[in-house]
């Protein structure tokens, strides 16, 4: 990187913040000098404009031309193709059958791990390192998660000492060491432990807090009840979070349905590990079939959906109780 | 009281022979006491497993970012007292190399910082004001807006990337080149695909984040505003985000590293040349192209997941609260 390179990065880094500056100050000053008749319609508007053009720009156009075009062949004639391709071609059924796999396992143990882990801290000495031990690999980015568990799975051949911890311990147990991400189905497995990884600190700092806003006196009174630990758990703990479960468990579905980053940098989706999201991206932006890309978007989108439809209802009833 | 039945717990039984020993009329607040201990221990022990493996990997890797390349390549990290050895060489290497085939991570950091600074201020003001709007313009059918552009937020990115490159293509290309064309020191490929990009998708998120905080602001704070003539402007800049600052902090850390961390949209809008492409498109491309030279990808990740970890552990209460917010609510 020479000197004018770094000058022309910091120059538009300038650029940008005093244009964006000018752009929001001139908005809130014709608000506030907006006309008088009809002036709460241009405050609102004033106010709106900015975050609606760019959702309208960013998200709404896109995704209704999406939609679009997973109905149209490379000319633009209205098709089913994209679809039948995805649903019978033995590749592209396997990327749908992985992502449901990924769907079912990496909510469940994630939250299942997180839930037991904060359940054993809460209240224990040192509670917050313990939180900030499992926690951290949310910060850490799927690549760079992806890197460290690489390592972790690396193969060395023949009688070379091995340097991926997996298979040192396979090799101490006697095993023969394996090419774990070339080897199917186990690679689709230990790609979704790395989500695992990732997503169990969300789940566990979430539940802790969950556990934290029960009221102590119904945990005292079932302990005076003379209840054990389990029962407590399942009847007291359980029902008091159930709600933070829920959130928990869509979050984290939502965010395997969509994995793409983990699966695109262990294997780029050879080995038959490949995923709607990232399956997507291969044909939209690398093979240039830009309606079996769209088509695989909406397949996507429409199996997110019923989670969305729950969330908002959710977020609806919440809003009526304020 | 005989209904205090240890026997669901793993250390039921010992329990129960400490029982018989202490048989005397405390016995049954100790034996309470005594459970309580015994069951924390198991639970002391399987957090500590569960930490201990969730750790590892992480250790791993930064030890042998540190190890000389010679021996990354012969010896596991878990033998370093057998084979110790030392070195900055790896980060020298990642960084400073100036050969062609030397990943030269500098650029790509001043990327990412560019990036992630950008796209996280224009998504934090425009989704503060829409929040503000959302919570304190009554208008009919706000709040059916409201909930729409919450629903938006679980559209997946992949639903928009073609069409909005193809935006980007006709419309912003143009201006870019006419912006190398005036200020040749910018590079026609430049910043801003990937800033709007990260913007436009990041706002229905803030907008319902800060919404929750701005919300929650006592109403009689902004009627004796309103009372005393403040204009919305003056409502908005003066009090509505003075007191959101932890909302905004909030939102504007969770959004910097997932910026920072972000791969897909830098993949597609960045154009993956030094110019644009953040430290994330670099490594994954390394591990493609230097799948094997774990002296450099050891290095080179952990250069590029420092800095959100020096986020996260420096603000880490705004952190959590930013993946809580929304999250606990329900």
């Amino acid at each position: 990187m020479t000197t004018a390179d770094l000058l022309g990065k910091l120059l538009q880094v300038v650029m940008a913040l005093v244009i964006f500056a000018a752009i929001v100050g001139l908005l809130i000053f014709f608000i506030d000098k907006a006309p008088k008749r009809g002036r709460d319609y241009w405050q609102l508007l004033g106010f709106l404009a900015p975050a609606l053009l760019f959702v309208a720009v960013g998200l709404v156009y896109p995704a209704i031309r999406t939609s679009i075009l997973a109905f149209q062949d490379s000319s633009g004639d209205w098709t089913w193709d994209n679809f039948i391709w995805a649903l019978t071609q033995p590749a592209a059924i396997r990327t749908l059958l992985n992502t449901i796999v990924w769907v079912l396992l990496v909510p469940t143990f994630a939250t299942a791990v997180g839930l037991a882990y904060a359940v054993f801290i809460d209240r224990s000495r040192g509670e917050r390192y313990y939180k900030v031990v499992l926690f951290m690999p949310i910060a850490i980015s799927f690549v760079g998660a992806s890197v460290i568990w690489k390592f972790v799975y690396e193969y060395r051949s023949g009688e070379r000492e091995q340097i991926g911890l997996l298979n040192a311990i396979v090799v101490a147990f006697g095993g023969e060491p394996v090419q774990w991400l070339q080897t199917d189905p186990i690679n689709t497995i230990l790609l979704i432990v790395v989500m695992i990884w990732v997503q169990t600190g969300f789940a566990m700092i979430v539940l802790s807090a969950a556990i934290k806003g029960i009221p102590t006196e119904q945990l005292e009174a079932a302990q005076l009840d003379g209840t054990n630990g389990w029962q407590r758990f399942t009847n007291v703990t359980l029902p008091g979070i159930q709600g933070a479960l829920v959130v928990v468990l869509t979050a984290i579905s939502i965010a395997s349905l969509k994995v793409f980053d983990i699966v695109r940098t262990m294997t780029a989706g050879n080995f038959d590990t490949s995923v709607i999201a990232n399956e997507m991206y291969t044909q939209a932006f690398r093979a240039s079939e830009i309606g079996r890309g769209s088509a695989l978007a909406l397949i996507l989108f429409v199996l997110v959906l019923p989670i969305v439809i729950y969330n908002v209802n959710v977020l609806r009833k919440q809003r009526e109780i304020r | 009281m005989s209904s205090v039945a240890p026997a669901d717990l793993p250390v039921g039984k010992d329990l129960g022979t400490l029982e018989a020993v202490e048989e005397t009329e405390y016995a049954q607040p100790k034996t309470a006491r005594v459970k309580k201990r015994l069951t924390s221990r198991t639970a002391t022990i399987v957090s500590l497993i569960i930490a201990v493996l969730w750790t590892i990997p992480t250790f791993g890797l930064f030890l042998s970012s540190f190890r000389p390349a010679e021996l990354i390549r012969t010896t596991g990290w878990w033998t370093y007292f057998q084979n110790p050895g030392l070195t900055l060489e790896n980060y020298g290497s990642v960084l400073f190399s100036a050969s062609s085939s030397s990943p030269q991570l500098g650029a790509y950091i001043v990327n990412s910082i560019a990036i992630a600074l950008i796209a996280t201020i224009i998504p934090l003001v425009f989704a503060s004001m829409a929040a503000y709007a959302f919570a304190w313009m009554k208008f009919p059918g706000v709040n059916v807006l409201f909930v729409l552009i919450f629903a938006l937020q679980i559209i997946p990115l992949q639903m928009a990337l073609v069409p909005l490159l193809q935006i980007f293509s006709t419309i912003l290309r143009p201006m870019q080149a006419w912006l190398h064309d005036v200020v040749p020191i910018i590079p026609e490929q430049n910043y801003l695909p990937v800033w709007l990009a990260h913007s436009m998708f990041a706002i229905p998120l803030a907008i319902y984040l800060l919404h929750n905080f701005i919300s929650q602001i006592p109403g009689d704070i902004i009627e004796a505003a309103r009372v005393d003539g403040a204009s919305h402007g003056q409502i908005f800049f003066r009090i509505v985000l003075p007191l959101s600052v932890p909302a905004l902090a909030s939102f504007a850390i969770f959004q910097f590293i997932w910026v920072w961390n972000d791969l897909l949209v830098a993949l597609i809008f960045s154009g993956g040349t030094q110019d644009v492409a953040p430290l994330t498109q670099r490594l994954a491309e390394l591990t493609g192209t230097r799948g094997q030279d774990w002296q450099l990808l050891t290095a080179a990740a952990f250069i590029s997941i420092i800095v959100p970890l020096i986020v996260f552990f420096a603000l880490q209460r705004y952190f959590v609260r930013g993946l809580l917010v929304g999250a606990t609510k329900g």
